[in-house]
């Protein structure tokens, strides 16, 4: 095992500093080190993105980069994204438009989401869909994460909390 | 039809059911403080990490642990021989018949292994890196053995997958309307059949992957042994854990916390859970097993794995007269929980919406080296509806009807319901009609055959299919009498407790267990509108044992039908109670109280004491009724007398490139009727879930093993579950037909959107390619398989 390296990274606008195995994963480090464990793993191939964050403002998969690979950046988690106890755009509109089921998926997806939105802020509904190739929701079949992000790029995501959204072209008073 | 049903018994009115109320659930899970097993740290806490059979199928002729014991921090190394005689046999509590076989079932495997990724040694360590470096070091030595793989090979018995059984065959259930006495002779239907229609379908293995991985922590300090668990079903586990470990079950107690999905995959009682618990209680510490994805999809339960062949027969004006179905229900290397009951839960299904008047089933349960298989979303059922949903389209294909045409043909009408099916099951409520045509206006169904007629007179490269299916499904698993007629070994009740607290505040305990349904808003609104109180003011708690003292827990879309109505049930209950108090503070007699809106009210009179004031007064018990308790908590148990059956029309139009056998979905139509709604979001966030997971089996997803018997589909590189640019966006609607058999009039929800578009989606691309000579596509049908489908009926004399 190769010895231990000091990093330096700026974690939700707190600086660690922490000796690290080289071999420790970022993701590793936030979770296990910082006790960050909104960040969350589902597969170990890069392909489920539950691990998303953001590193200087774009989006990473976490279980891909070597937590020696964030020394002197900054990582942005699920837990740094509401400021003052309000919820950010995204995760407002993920709540309203229903868009997590087991919710597993969700950091990811709002970290992803959040990214995209910055790189192309008036996506067509396939733009946000390709745009959220690499990360797997099981629970929602997608519809209403789409929905969430399209809400927040249309600037509608505050409603009224407590009432429910129309999500797209769908029915759902249908009592016939 | 409107729903009318009465939710209280109070008058209320009802704010809250059917209102599409936000989760409760979500504010933790989208700021990422999140309580899933995986995050928990516990002092002292050693992490587990298995070692995993490479082979499918071998004698085990020597484990070395001694390299991976002097690893750096390694604090033990566990074995079968190890733990022989503590670790009992991994329980299967569903023996279809009485002559059942099965293999011996230990959680570490100790001469035999029968499936790649089987556990044969575990590794105690005090880092999960640490644990992971020592796996490399057990030095295991096999006896290579003949694996069987293929399902149809394994019916033959020329290879066994258990060097242990006699056979392959671990049980064959049959069911035969004559004999039942719920329809005529199968065999005279096929042999006067004016029209007979023979297939057979295979419904490939899937997996079920849940986007959360396994993840166990053991807590044995303590009198108790406390396992949080990544699972569906803490109070089965519970049992399970006490039963197979020989630990009292007052000393186990299993909390479910925020867990990540289940779809049926988290039905199941792993050997890990066994495991994690030896393990700790051996090291006396706090131990932590979390699974990775590879060793998920290759060591976790999968599901379907079944090969169907079925006989229709019928007149030549489109009705059925017979259906007879021949299951090879494929076990894996072992049988699960509840996997040999699978393929019972559709054999009752095969008829689906239809009045057959005669009807077989036979299934033979087999064992190959594989791993084992359980429910998955729909379970039974998805498979059933798929077959008699393509034979309906082959029926009208041959007789050159309409494939909706077929189907009104044969389905039961409304007026005609309660109807008792060929398969002995009683159908409570339902409207086919109904459903059908407002999935077809929505579609625009005439506009899209036009289409379809278009650019088949074209010869467009891109032709177009209309993809039909109609289906229901038994839900609410319940009824303990049919269940206990089946051999299942449990019941199917639910149990819960409404608590009130001082100020009027109400807990529910549940004991259904929820992984992302959303239990917590609609329990509440249940509650809300019994009780008079706000949604706010209700708490629910569920998937701890210690808190949640009975449950059966949460699959089947059992939780609303069967759980829901305990709630109701308990509420009921605490308005019984706080009615007596009521009528002491007011000086009336208890018949003359009234409970409504949240107010308890002496009859004809203004005078009125809200149940807030009641509870309090409860509580302080100054003064109470002579011997009365002071408290208004009450439980009850439901357990329903038949099962729900929510049902609905399908429909997708379906685009098959001819050049490239890419399959695109152009419009997705889905009517379901799941009887009365409580919260229609939640409703239609899970039609959207179960359609993402039914499609991924008609054109994405499956399971692949190599003759050797290892996984080639052992990570998400290859197993492919659909991302959000390969779904479409999904139209969906709404007819209501309450259910008669609970008070509520709900059906249940989570299986509907798998169950019908599976065959849909299939039915669709070879209605788009028939013309063209396909006759048929193996699942999932993928651009290459569909290429080659096409290529094939060139050469075969397909029309081109
Ligand atoms: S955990 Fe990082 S992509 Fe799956
Ligand atoms: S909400 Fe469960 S995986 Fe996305």
């Amino acid at each position: 095992m190769a010895s231990s390296k000091t990093i330096t990274v700026e974690v939700d606008d707190v600086s660690y500093t922490d000796d690290v195995e080289p071999r420790l994963l970022l993701v590793q480090y936030l979770r296990e080190r910082l006790g960050k464990t909104g960040t969350l793993v589902g597969c170990d191939t890069t392909n489920c993105g539950a691990c998303t964050v953001h590193l200087d403002g774009v989006s990473v998969k976490s279980c891909t980069m070597l937590a020696v690979q964030a020394d002197g950046h900054q990582v942005t988690t699920i837990e740094g994204m509401a400021t003052d106890g309000r919820l950010a755009p995204l995760q407002e509109a993920f709540h309203q438009c229903h868009a997590l089921q087991c919710g597993f998926c969700t950091p990811g997806m709002i970290m992803q989401s959040a990214s995209l939105l910055t790189e192309n802020p008036h996506p067509s509904e396939q733009e946000i869909r390709d745009g959220l190739e690499g990360n797997l929701c099981r629970c929602t079949g997608y519809q209403n994460i789409v929905a969430a992000v399209r809400s927040v790029a249309d600037g509608t995501v505050y409603g009224d909390s407590g009432v429910s959204t129309t999500v797209g072209e769908t029915e759902t008073a249908g009592v016939s | 039809m409107t729903a009318t049903t009465e939710v209280g018994g109070t008058g209320a009115s009802r704010p809250e059911v059917g209102k599409a109320r936000l989760r409760k659930e979500d504010r933790h899970l989208v700021t990422g403080r999140s309580r899933f097993t995986d995050n928990m740290v516990l002092p002292g806490m050693l992490h587990l990490a298995m070692v995993r059979s490479p082979f499918a199928h071998a004698k085990i002729t020597a484990v070395d642990t001694a390299a991976a014991k002097s690893s750096p921090g390694v604090v033990a190394v566990l074995t079968g021989a190890d733990v022989a005689g503590e670790q009992g046999s991994v329980p299967n509590v569903w023996p279809i018949t009485p002559e059942q076989k099965g293999p011996d079932h230990p959680s570490i495997a100790v001469d035999e292994v029968a499936f790649a990724g089987e556990v044969v040694a575990v590794i105690v360590a005090r880092t999960a890196a640490a644990a992971r470096d020592a796996v490399e070091l057990v030095d295991v030595s096999y006896d290579e053995l003949p694996v069987v793989m293929d399902l149809e090979e394994a019916f033959t018995d020329k290879v066994l997958a258990h060097t242990s059984l006699e056979s392959n065959l671990s049980a064959t259930w049959v069911f035969d309307s004559a004999e039942a006495g719920t329809g005529s002779s199968v065999q005279e239907a096929i042999d006067n059949a004016e029209v007979l229609i023979e297939r057979t379908f295979y419904q490939q293995r899937l997996i079920p992957a849940f986007m959360e991985p396994r993840s166990i922590v053991v807590d044995p300090t303590g009198e108790q042994v406390t396992m949080w668990s990544s699972t569906q079903v803490p109070h089965i586990a519970r049992l399970m854990v006490a039963l197979t470990l020989g630990i009292p079950e007052s000393k186990v107690r299993v909390i479910a916390p925020d867990v990540g999905g289940g779809f049926g995959g988290k039905l199941q009682v792993v050997p890990e859970e066994f495991i994690t618990v030896m393990a700790a209680r051996r090291t006396g510490k706090p131990c932590k097993y979390t699974e990775t994805r590879s060793e998920s999809l290759q060591a976790g339960h999968h599901g379907r794995a079944q090969v169907q062949r079925l006989k229709l027969a019928a007149r030549k004006d489109g009705t059925v007269t017979g259906l007879s179905v021949n299951l090879l229900a494929d076990m894996g290397a072992y049988l699960g929980l509840i996997g040999s009951g699978i393929p019972i839960l559709g054999a009752f299904m095969y008829n689906g919406i239809y009045k057959f008047p005669a009807y077989r089933l036979e299934c033979n349960n087999i064992f190959t080296n594989k791993a084992w298989t359980g429910a998955y979303r729909g379970a039974g059922r998805p498979e059933a509806t798929f077959a008699v949903e393509r034979m309906m389209d082959e029926l009208a294909t041959e007789l050159g009807m309409d494939p909706l045409a077929v189907r009104e043909t044969n389905w039961i009408r409304h007026e005609e319901f309660p109807f008792t099916t060929v398969a002995g099951l009683e159908y409570d409520t339902g409207n086919y009609e109904a459903a059908t045509s407002k999935a077809v206006d929505h579609f625009d169904y005439e506009g899209l055959r036009a289409e379809q007629k278009r650019r088949r007179d074209a010869n467009d490269p891109v032709q177009l299919g209309i993809g039909v299916s109609t289906f229901t499904e038994m839900c609410g698993l319940a009824p303990s009498r049919v269940l206990g007629a089946l051999n299942y070994a449990a019941g199917g009740w639910e149990h819960a407790q409404v608590r009130v607290l001082p100020t009027g505040n109400i807990e529910v305990v549940t004991g259904t267990s929820p992984h992302g349904q959303g239990h917590e808003t609609a329990w509440s609104q249940l509650v809300a509108d019994k009780l008079g109180v706000p949604f706010e003011n209700v708490e629910v708690l569920h998937g701890d044992t210690q808190i949640s003292q009975r449950g059966l827990d949460t699959y089947g879309s059992r939780s609303l039908v069967v759980g829901g109505m305990a709630v109701l049930a308990a509420a009921d209950k605490v308005i019984e109670k706080a009615k007596a108090v009521a009528a002491h503070l007011m000086e009336a007699s208890e018949e003359d109280i009234e409970f409504v809106n949240g107010s308890f009210t002496v009859k004809g009179t203004e005078q009125s004491t809200a149940f807030g004031d009641v509870a309090f007064a409860t509580f302080s018990a100054h003064n109470l009724p002579d011997g009365f308790e002071p408290n208004l908590d009450s439980d009850a148990t439901f357990d329903p007398a038949n099962f729900s059956y929510p049902h609905g029309t399908h429909l997708a139009a379906i685009e098959v490139d001819t050049e490239t056998g890419h399959v695109g979905i152009l419009k997705y139509v889905c009517v379901d009727d799941v009887g009365v709604v409580v919260n229609p979001l939640l409703v239609e966030g899970q039609v959207h879930g179960g359609l993402a997971q039914g499609i991924a089996q008609a054109l994405y997803e499956e399971a692949v093993y190599d003759d050797a018997g290892t996984l080639v589909t052992g990570s998400f590189v290859d197993y492919l579950v659909p991302g959000a640019a390969d779904l479409p966006h999904y139209i969906t609607a709404r007819t209501e037909t309450p259910a008669t058999s609970n008070q509520l009039g709900a059906k249940g929800v989570g299986e509907a959107g798998t169950i019908a578009s599976t065959p849909a989606i299939v039915n669709g691309i070879l209605d788009a390619v028939r013309h063209l000579g396909v006759k048929d596509i193996k699942m999932p049908c993928t651009p290459s398989r569909v290429w080659h489908a096409l290529e094939e009926a060139k050469t075969t004399g397909g029309v081109r």
